[in-house]
């Protein structure tokens, strides 16, 4: 009984993700931790950020990667295909109905004129994203550096338009991390402490 | 047949799409393009489109293209196909996890990986609110109105952070932004 109640609730909770998120990934990562490490306590705000990561290196929609993942972890398979379909479900009836019925949907004044605002909406989400992200950051030095040259190249490449992916950018940050650990004798201390 | 294609075609985008939907674009590009389902055209308005409504952009997309090549059916063949990599991935990777992850060598690279993404966003969203009150591209245009609803926006952001004692929750800032766009843009 109680396992039937929480597939139904990641159901319902994933779905008000997927029609609440507009613009992609980032924005979405934000609803995800506010429904479910504040709200629900399903994960911590750790976890959330594992999954993050995870979910930014590996193909796919993050949004059905943390759904998986969060569905998986509440209540096994049945609770990973729940949230999955949950998340998928607004999307699917919406562009469906848009795309029989629909021929020119931007052109409709109000659907233009809400969007226009929603997009200004989303970009702060994600700047809030970050800066909360940033307060539960661990405050050391190779974290600090790591996410600074991040931030500076990744805002050159968006404003030059670099073709320059944030997967190599990842790759690298990865790799220094590692190089760092190595050198520093890799000992569990050493460790600890990046 | 058709269905069968769709399904392969957005198989292999929901497999080597990495990094969300904007690095997915020129992966659906190349597939749509190559199998003729559409022109350059009429794929930039399904972009447009999957980038307005709500839900994963790759998901809309995949429904939008389906949809279009073959009703219901085809709709369904390539949201499932879009999906399924992500699916099993996550399920494979959540198995391998629980040992993985204590190692200590997945933990230094997952430490370098943490302030990495922080970054990535943090650039990703300055970028985007900037880009929305100044264009940078057209020689430092300063748009009024978006800068309005940029600091109407953060004013509710910081209020409720100030006041409230919690964050505003994202939900309500969009349903914020998008009465502000009406408002604003009539």
């Amino acid at each position: 009984m109680m396992k039937k109640h929480m597939i139904w609730d990641l159901f319902f909770t994933f779905m008000k993700i997927g029609l609440f998120t507009f613009g992609g990934g980032y924005a979405m990562i934000s609803i995800i931790e506010d429904c479910c490490a504040e709200k629900k306590s399903w994960i911590t705000h750790e976890e959330m950020m594992d999954i993050t990561v995870i979910a930014e290196s590996t193909p796919g929609p993050i949004a059905i990667n943390c759904a998986t993942y969060i569905g998986c972890k509440q209540a096994g398979f049945t609770g990973s295909l729940a949230a999955t379909a949950g998340i998928v479900a607004p999307s699917f009836l919406i562009i469906f109905w848009i795309s029989r019925f629909l021929d020119n949907f931007l052109e409709i004044p109000l659907i233009y004129r809400a969007f226009r605002g929603i997009k200004i909406g989303v970009g702060l989400l994600i700047l809030d994203a970050a800066l909360t992200m940033i307060k539960k950051m661990r405050k050391k030095e190779l974290p600090i550096v790591i996410m600074v040259s991040s931030f500076v190249l990744m805002f050159l490449i968006n404003l030059f338009s670099w073709n320059f992916s944030s997967i190599s950018l990842m790759t690298a940050a990865g790799l220094v991390s590692l190089a760092v650990f190595l050198l520093g004798g890799g000992s569990k201390k050493k460790g600890g402490a990046l | 047949m058709i269905c069968l294609h769709l399904f392969l075609g957005f198989l292999k985008v929901g497999c080597f799409a990495f990094g969300g939907a904007y690095g997915a674009i020129p992966l659906i590009r190349d597939v749509v393009l190559s199998y003729g389902w559409l022109t350059d055209e009429s794929l930039t308005y399904m972009i447009a489109v999957s980038e307005s409504t709500p839900g994963p952009i790759m998901v809309n997309l995949a429904t939008y293209v389906g949809s279009s090549q073959a009703g219901l059916p085809g709709a369904l063949a390539a949201t499932f196909a879009v999906v399924l990599p992500s699916f099993l991935v996550i399920h494979f990777i959540t198995l391998a996890l629980k040992t993985l992850i204590k190692k200590p060598y997945v933990q230094a690279v997952l430490q370098g990986l943490k302030p990495c993404i922080i970054g990535i966003i943090l650039a990703t969203g300055l970028y985007m609110t900037l880009n929305h009150c100044i264009s940078f591209t057209e020689g430092y245009i300063f748009h009024v109105p978006e800068m309005v609803i940029t600091a109407l926006l953060s004013g509710a952001i910081w209020g409720s952070r100030r006041f409230q004692k919690k964050r505003l929750s994202p939900i309500a800032l969009i349903l914020i932004s998008a009465c502000l766009g009406v408002i604003l843009y009539a």
